[in-house]
């Protein structure tokens, strides 16, 4: 998956898991938390979504990596290199 | 399929709502999941009937926690829907006109709008309203999550806020007759739970009931790959050097798997289980006679305006409290929960305002007194009961006539007991709130056993769900 690939990938989790937020406005460098109502189940969804689509394991420590667009596609980048869409 | 698997990554028992939600994320994530419920049909302690060509819900008298997901912060339905990717259309949910809670000597009105009581109660009770906003603030800021067992009474901490016995058996009776399990009290983390969900979020209902939002979570569960076994009974829960192995069905049929989620409550849980669950077995107090009457025509052509009305006939300004409690006689008659599922606002869209009416009564009951009735004596005392309560709720003017003038607009009566309510959930005393004790962690004694459901703690339908879905979650990470 290229980059803009996995964006649309978190998009699209988003939208599944968040239906009533608009997302057209997102700020890729801003944390989603300060951009929509997110709460931590919510959050752990998105861990979750990644891990049944694209059998992506994300251990709790690197969490923090995923508080923003831009953080998401880095820290999944190479995960998911020669995954397809 | 000819019956369940011999296996299972996770079984739940009892098809509620708690089980239907945990299912649903469970199934989501792919763990090979079933659920397995005795009775022949699905809801539980929410579940509808047919009679005489007519449905009835259960328990259903509003959806607590209407706040539509367009408000922010999200109130814990809309959180609940998007867990259980349903949008908030699928339930259909119109507001309600507006309900009461009544005394001698004051009423409140609440609505879906806070301020709609907060300014009731500051022209009736003008000297008690910073108290009550510092109430609201103590409610909106407590701990709802904090899993400890010990039981935090409210009582106290209402009366450090609110001195005015009236106001405070006012504000009390809503919340402890849609929850509280406790008599005369109820846990402040309960009571801060319904706080929001009566006061601050109101109410809603589907034009068609319950049965809606059951279909919704069964059509989805299935799609998700689930399995759900009616007239499957669970006799024993099985287990091994401290860890559930799995269940064996009231025909003897085992069925293995490492995680169990009960919705039985704790007294059928702990009987299921043995000793080494752990589980407190006491059955829960309290208890309640509902009736159901069918009217020719809405319920506000008869004068019954309200969604909601609670109410109490004694006069706590002379000392006589409202009381929360089992009742010696066999119904109180001293208070009670009238509704009116046509006082809704239902939209054009599914079908407006309904043809026929229905009014509902529920009056606390004692649950020993209606266990042990022989058949004709039962049915005799249904029927004396059922009509001294609509009389009492209409001499205290809160309800139309319709034991005398307006006999004639009512089309059909059904009336259920404690005992009713034993026999289709299993519930012992026909406890609907369950035990006073909860385990809100959701642990037993047994690495694999989790409680959810009423015994978890949380409170209603939206309760109910996000019960199994935060035990739920808790397995899937």
């Amino acid at each position: 998956m290229t980059r803009p690939e996995i964006r649309g990938v978190i998009l699209d989790i988003l939208e599944n898991i968040a239906p009533d937020e608009d997302l057209t406005d997102l700020n890729d460098s801003d944390p989603f938390r300060e951009q929509m109502e997110l709460d931590s189940m919510d959050f752990l969804d998105i861990v979750m979504e990644l891990r049944k689509r694209y059998r992506v394991q994300i251990p709790e420590e690197d969490y923090p990596n995923l508080n923003t667009m831009n953080g998401t596609v880095d820290y999944l980048e190479p995960k998911l290199a020669d995954t397809p869409v | 399929m000819a019956g369940p698997a011999s296996q299972y990554d996770v079984l739940i028992i009892g098809a509620g709502l708690s089980g239907l939600a945990a299912g649903i994320r469970l199934a989501h994530y792919e763990k090979r999941v079933a659920i397995l419920e005795r009775h022949t049909t699905i809801g539980g302690l929410n579940s509808f009937y047919q009679l005489r060509g007519r449905r009835h819900d259960v328990g259903l008298h509003a959806v607590t926690n209407f706040r539509p997901p367009t408000l922010k912060p999200l109130g814990p339905l809309a959180k609940l829907l998007r867990q259980l990717r349903i949008s908030w259309d699928e339930f259909d949910l119109a507001p309600q006109c507006g309900s009461r809670v009544v005394m001698p000597g004051a009423s409140l009105r609440f609505t879906n709008d806070f301020d709609r009581l907060q300014s009731d109660v500051a022209e009736r009770f003008p000297d008690q309203i910073d108290g009550f906003k510092q109430l609201d603030a103590a409610a909106m800021s407590a701990d709802t999550f904090d899993e400890s067992r010990e039981f935090q009474p409210s009582r106290e901490r209402v009366r450090s806020l609110i001195t005015n016995p009236l106001l405070e058996d006012l504000l009390f009776a809503p919340v402890l007759f849609y929850g509280s399990p406790t008599p005369h009290d109820c846990d402040w983390r309960q009571f801060a739970i319904l706080w929001r969900a009566l006061y601050r979020e109101g109410f809603g209902r589907p034009r068609d009931g319950v049965k809606p939002i059951l279909k919704t979570l069964t059509k989805r569960y299935k799609a998700l790959g689930g399995d759900l076994w009616l007239r499957h009974g669970v006799q024993a829960i099985r287990s091994n050097g401290g860890k559930t192995v799995g269940v064996t069905l009231d025909d003897g049929t085992e069925i293995d798997a490492p995680h169990i989620l009960s919705s039985a409550g704790l007294p059928q849980t702990a009987a299921m289980a043995g000793d080494a669950a752990d589980l407190p077995t006491d059955p829960g107090p309290l208890s309640f006679v509902e009736s159901i009457s069918v009217l020719d025509r809405p319920a506000s052509e008869l004068g019954y305006d309200d969604t909601v009305t609670f109410y109490s006939t004694r006069d706590p300004r002379a000392g006589d409290r409202f009381r929360y409690a089992n009742p010696e006689d066999p119904c109180d008659l001293t208070s009670g929960i009238a509704c009116s599922p046509d006082n809704y606002q239902y939209f054009e869209a599914s079908g407006g305002p309904h043809d026929e009416g229905c009014l509902r009564l529920t009056v606390l009951a004692n649950p020993e007194y209606w266990a042990n009735l022989e058949p004709d004596v039962y049915t005799r005392e249904k029927a004396r009961w059922h009509a001294a309560a609509l009389d009492a709720g209409r001499d205290f003017d809160v309800l139309p006539d319709v034991t005398g003038a307006q006999a004639s607009h009512v089309l059909d009566t059904d009336v259920f007991t404690p005992k009713t309510i034993t026999r289709f959930t299993g519930h012992p005393n026909g406890a609907v709130y369950g035990s006073a004790t909860k385990i809100r962690d959701g642990r037993t004694g047994l690495d694999g056993l989790h409680v959810i459901g009423t015994d978890q703690g949380y409170l209603g339908i939206v309760g109910a769900m996000l019960s199994g879905v935060s035990i739920a979650n808790r397995l899937l990470t």
